[in-house]
């Protein structure tokens, strides 16, 4: 693998030529899309992007701290509908507001996650993302009732640009936050609580940290997934939802970065490719979890640094 | 209805009781498949629906009752066996995380869902069943359905053959040994993925047969299993885990309460109340009711 010999190496941004190869072809291809004429690439290219958002936050919260959650239907909600409800204050300003909104749950939602481990979170954060759904599903003042809630919607090149530039925003800083102090927190906790306590990470602010951040992504990720549909109705935030964002996070790669965005554009593009027929899209989705975790756990992420180092180390390996 | 209060009562209790009984079958399952390979199975729903389906495919093509649910049973136990050993061993010889074990199962999950939709279409049927959901009998000062009893009674059934089976057969003295200490259980000689891979079908047979017994009180769609599913997991942490008795239970419990509640709260709270129950017991008491307590060593 990779040779780090400093602290200061290894906090670089994408170190190597063929990252930085990589990443500026990523950019390049980002920047191509709105040029290409193609009116479905730039929808396909936006919702990628917002999907990203969140798988990040998902990322952060599952793959680096080690928290198992199925909330996130809940979260998505929280956000979406928050920034439905204010959407009369300038974009910016609503768009962080959802997201505050959802850190919030996401704060109430950590604590049992101080007592309770592994499947019994899982069990936990389940049980609350049904609850906003029935919430929602009951609560016609909040949610519309049967007609929803209309939410108002830029022309698709703006949204293009606007997501594309928060996605890099938020990547750029789930970087520095994974390369902070709070970042290897999450990272002890996740390998052992125990250990991680007795070094003096402080296992209650850790755990809370990460569920506010993640939420904090996936009420992003709600908002703007709100704008980008125009509508919104309770049955948009069920339990499917919860399912893709565990394919993107399980193909892409878990706690990786670059994986979360090629988990996103897997679970984005692959429906669009399967469109005909609704019932190969959860095969392909069951089937490639299945085959990932069975032969190359580190997802797309982790078949990518292996093709990588062995390209630069070739023939000597 | 002029019932008295009692048996307005009495009556709810019983109807309750009834859908508990689907409810601790899940529950039974999912603890079955919990205590023995320490995993949630989230395909749990969708592999009875899919052993609901093969009988309903098997009666449409007017296949007997006898035959029909039989291959029911074995359809999901296979399903869930091919599962175990074509999947989930592989990956847990390979090492893999507690996470990565309950996301091979969400790919069963989606797996059969997608296929269930592809073979059988979204739209919704009616299940033939040899007991009838209108016919009533009078028990003591209560009415209930033939299929109400039928369910019960096979819930009852389920129970007391997982209870023998676990209990005084050697086979089921294997399955605690494993479950017990999985490395000392292979040293003494134990065939160890045999046991579990019975214990999976075992455990997918038991949602199967809830399957069964839902089909025919509503309409049989490819997500019929997804609520008592919910509600089934519900029920495991109510009554604990790690807890066979426990799932009975808790099963029970949260159907009495759930009819209860929407006899006397109101039909919005009988839906949220499974999840709350969640809530509060994994708050409260979170290793249920008739769990122990969790210890963690280093």
């Amino acid at each position: 693998m990779d040779l780090v010999e400093s602290h200061q190496e290894e906090l670089r941004f994408a170190r190597g030529r063929v990252v930085r190869a990589l990443l500026i072809a990523g950019v390049a291809i980002a920047i191509a899309v709105p040029f290409s004429g193609q009116p479905a690439w730039i929808v396909r290219g936006t919702l990628i992007a917002i999907t990203a958002i969140g798988v990040l936050g998902q990322n952060l919260l599952i793959g680096h701290t080690g928290q198992i959650s199925f909330g996130q239907a809940g979260f998505l909600a929280i956000g979406a509908y928050t920034f439905a409800h204010v959407q009369m204050l300038p974009w910016p300003l609503a768009l962080l507001v959802a997201g505050l909104a959802a850190a919030v749950a996401g704060v109430l939602v950590g604590f049992p996650s101080l007592r309770l481990k592994g499947p019994y979170l899982a069990i936990a954060t389940l049980g609350f993302g049904i609850a906003v759904y029935q919430l929602l599903a009951n609560a016609s003042w909040l949610s519309g009732g049967r007609t929803g809630v209309a939410v108002q919607r830029p022309p698709m090149e703006w949204l293009y640009w606007q997501d594309v530039l928060l996605l890099a925003i938020f990547a750029l800083a789930t970087v520095n936050l994974i390369s902070s102090y709070a970042g290897r927190a999450f990272m002890a906790v996740r390998d052992s609580e125990i250990a991680a306590e007795a070094v003096g990470v402080n296992l209650t602010r850790t755990k809370l940290l990460a569920f506010a951040v993640s939420s904090f992504y996936t009420g992003v990720h709600g908002a703007l997934f709100a704008q980008f549909l125009g509508h919104l109705e309770p049955e948009l935030f069920n339990l499917g939802e919860v399912l893709t964002l565990f394919v993107a996070i399980t193909v892409g790669g878990l706690a990786s970065i670059e994986g979360s965005i090629f988990g996103a554009a897997f679970v984005v593009l692959a429906p669009a490719v399967f469109g005909a027929a609704r019932w190969a899209v959860p095969v392909l989705f069951g089937g490639s979890i299945i085959v990932v975790l069975v032969f190359e756990p580190g997802g797309l992420a982790g078949g990518l640094r292996k093709a990588r180092v062995a390209l630069e180390q070739w023939p000597f390996r | 209805m002029a019932l008295p209060l009692m048996d307005r009562f009495l009556q709810y209790a019983v109807a309750g009781l009834s859908a508990g009984s689907l409810y601790a079958l899940v529950a039974l399952g999912i603890v079955l498949i919990y205590k023995s390979t320490k995993v949630l199975n989230f395909a749990h729903g969708d592999v009875a629906t899919l052993g609901t389906f093969a009988a309903f495919a098997l009666l449409s093509r007017d296949h007997s009752f006898w035959i029909a649910f039989p291959a029911a049973l074995v359809t999901g136990a296979l399903a869930s066996v091919l599962f175990y050993f074509g999947a989930l061993a592989p990956a847990q010889r390979k090492g893999a995380t507690l996470l990565g074990q309950v996301i091979l199962t969400i790919g069963l999950a989606l797996i059969v869902q997608g296929l269930v939709v592809y073979t059988f279409g979204t739209e919704p049927d009616r299940m033939p069943f040899p007991l009838s959901d209108s016919e009533s009998r009078k028990v003591g000062p209560v009415y209930v359905s033939e299929l109400a009893l039928g369910t019960l009674g096979a819930a009852l059934a389920a129970c007391v053959a997982v209870y023998v089976v676990v209990q005084r057969t050697r086979l089921g003295l294997a399955m605690r040994a494993v479950s017990e200490n999985l490395m000392a259980a292979q040293t003494l000689g134990i065939p160890t993925r045999r046991v579990l891979g019975f214990a999976w079908a075992t455990a997918s047979a038991l949602g199967v047969v809830a399957g069964l017994f839902l089909a025919p009180a509503l309409l049989l769609d490819p997500f019929f299993m997804l609520d008592p599913f919910l509600k089934g997991f519900a029920a495991s942490v109510l009554g604990g885990l790690g807890s066979l008795p426990g799932a009975v239970a808790g099963g029970l419990l949260l159907g009495v309460a759930e009819s209860l509640a929407g006899a006397y709260a109101g039909i919005e709270f009988k839906k949220t109340l499974a999840f709350l129950v969640i809530l509060a017991v994994l708050l409260v008491r979170p290793e249920g009711l008739l769990g122990k307590p969790f210890k963690e060593r280093v």
